[in-house]
């Protein structure tokens, strides 16, 4: 093998990356519009998701128009903020603000059991990166309609359980409030009671993650408390 | 040298570089390369053929890439280079996948991110693609590809159709009415460990056929 000296060694490693640099920025650019696309239709198939609707890639525009009938932004003291789209709304930027300056999105749906729920995307941390998710109340603004959570890099078979049917269906008919006061839902370990109308069960081998989903439930909903207060039955 | 060069594209050498991969120089099977990946996305068919095309892609064009630099990679970085042709292919590939099949890239997930430490690749640009002309390095890389390809999807068959009872997402024993008679779906065959078990069978299959790949 010929040897090289070390100028040629440095100039062949620049180029390389340089070129290789460009490449990628290129294929990135080029290839946003189709990807920003398909991460809305996933958000749109989510929230369908979340009040119990299960979705395809190919049906859900038309689902999410059936079902989704309004959507608008609140602030931290429960009053409507206009001229802000709630679709748009980067939870994740929210969350780095100031509680008095973010909005806050609520979207509203009817399921065809003629139940008039909202949806409000929740946020937080898992073990090893973000969890998201959308939780559904029933009109009388306590009970869990559904809810839909999903996560970037949690461990297949332990954390990542949390996006699995059987997870998420405990908590259909939970309770966020006692009376006037937040409690919002405890994920909890080694099992909730049947009973329990506060708590579900959480995941073996899986308590970062389900500790991260109890305080994204927690954080994120307790943000609406004036509103959800306000509009309850 | 002036032999090589007017060689036809498809010579007897060339063929042997895509076909060896399928049997006697099989990278699972036989070089035993690749089989973490080859757990982890092995339980539907639909992700394996995704892999498989994938990974088949990448050692391809990292196999043409660098036999075509080969002389003017320098010895001492050339594992660097290596591995930033790697990485440049397979994000290529994660962005491609992200924006035409998202079902399966979010599927895949960070498998698609580990073809970078995939061993096949690595280890075909080590052993052939740095002493080989562009062609020959990247018929191999395609034949080492679909070697590991085919082994994925023959996992993946069997494990879909005893662990979810489908193939390729379509209901095949209920159809056929197995359910009726009594067969539920094994659960266990989901399971990693069960894919290492398949490959193992594979390996014991293929032995017993070539006996020259047994060792003394």
């Amino acid at each position: 093998m010929k040897q090289f000296s070390n100028r040629y060694i440095f100039i062949f490693s620049i180029v390389m990356v340089v070129s290789v640099a460009a490449l990628l920025s290129l294929a990135a650019t080029l290839l946003q519009p189709a990807q920003e696309r398909n991460l809305e239709v996933e958000k749109k198939k989510n929230m369908l998701e979340s009040i119990n609707v299960p979705a395809t890639r190919e049906n859900t525009e038309e689902l999410y128009d059936k079902y989704i009938t309004e959507s608008f932004v609140l602030n931290s003291r429960g009053e409507l903020v206009s001229g802000v789209d709630a679709f748009t709304v980067v939870i994740k930027n929210e969350q780095k603000k100031p509680l008095e300056d973010q909005s806050l999105p609520v979207f509203r749906a009817e399921p065809d059991d003629g139940e008039k729920v909202i949806i409000i995307p929740v946020e937080g941390k898992g073990l090893w990166g973000p969890l998201y998710g959308y939780v559904s109340l029933k009109s009388d603004m306590n009970t869990i309609y559904g809810v839909n959570f999903d996560h970037k890099s949690e461990t297949p078979g332990l954390g990542a359980e949390i996006n699995t049917t059987p997870f998420e269906s405990q908590f259909h008919g939970k309770k966020i409030f006692d009376n006037d006061s937040f409690i919002s839902v405890q994920v909890l370990k080694g099992g909730a009671p049947e009973s329990d109308i506060h708590g579900v069960d959480g995941i073996s081998g899986g308590t970062i993650t389900s500790n991260g989903l109890q305080s994204m439930i927690f954080d994120c909903l307790q943000k609406y408390n004036i509103y959800l207060l306000k509009n309850r039955i | 040298m002036d032999n090589q060069e007017k060689e036809p594209m498809f010579s007897a050498k060339n063929l042997k570089l895509l076909t060896e991969p399928f049997g006697i120089n099989n990278p699972i099977t036989v070089q035993v390369l690749g089989i973490c990946s080859a757990l982890a996305v092995t339980v539907k068919l639909k992700p394996a053929i995704v892999m498989a095309l994938s990974v088949t892609i990448v050692t391809a064009f990292s196999n043409l890439a660098i036999a075509a630099l080969r002389k003017y990679i320098p010895d001492r970085i050339r594992i660097i280079v290596q591995l930033v042709v790697i990485a440049t292919m397979v994000i290529l590939v994660d962005q491609l996948l992200k924006a035409y099949v998202f079902d399966v890239s979010k599927q895949l997930s960070v498998f698609v991110g580990l073809i970078i430490t995939n061993c096949i690749i690595m280890g075909r640009l080590e052993a052939f693609a740095m002493a080989n002309k562009p062609w020959p390095s990247f018929i191999d890389g395609i034949g080492n590809g679909a070697g590991y390809g085919l082994i994925l999807v023959v996992v993946s068959f069997f494990r879909e159709l005893l662990g979810s009872g489908t193939i390729y997402g379509y209901p095949v024993l209920e159809k056929l009415g197995i359910f009726n008679l009594g067969y539920e779906s094994n659960g266990m065959v989901i399971l990693p460990p069960m894919a290492l078990i398949f490959v193992g069978l594979i390996i014991w299959f293929q032995r017993s056929r070539s006996k020259s790949l047994i060792e003394k």
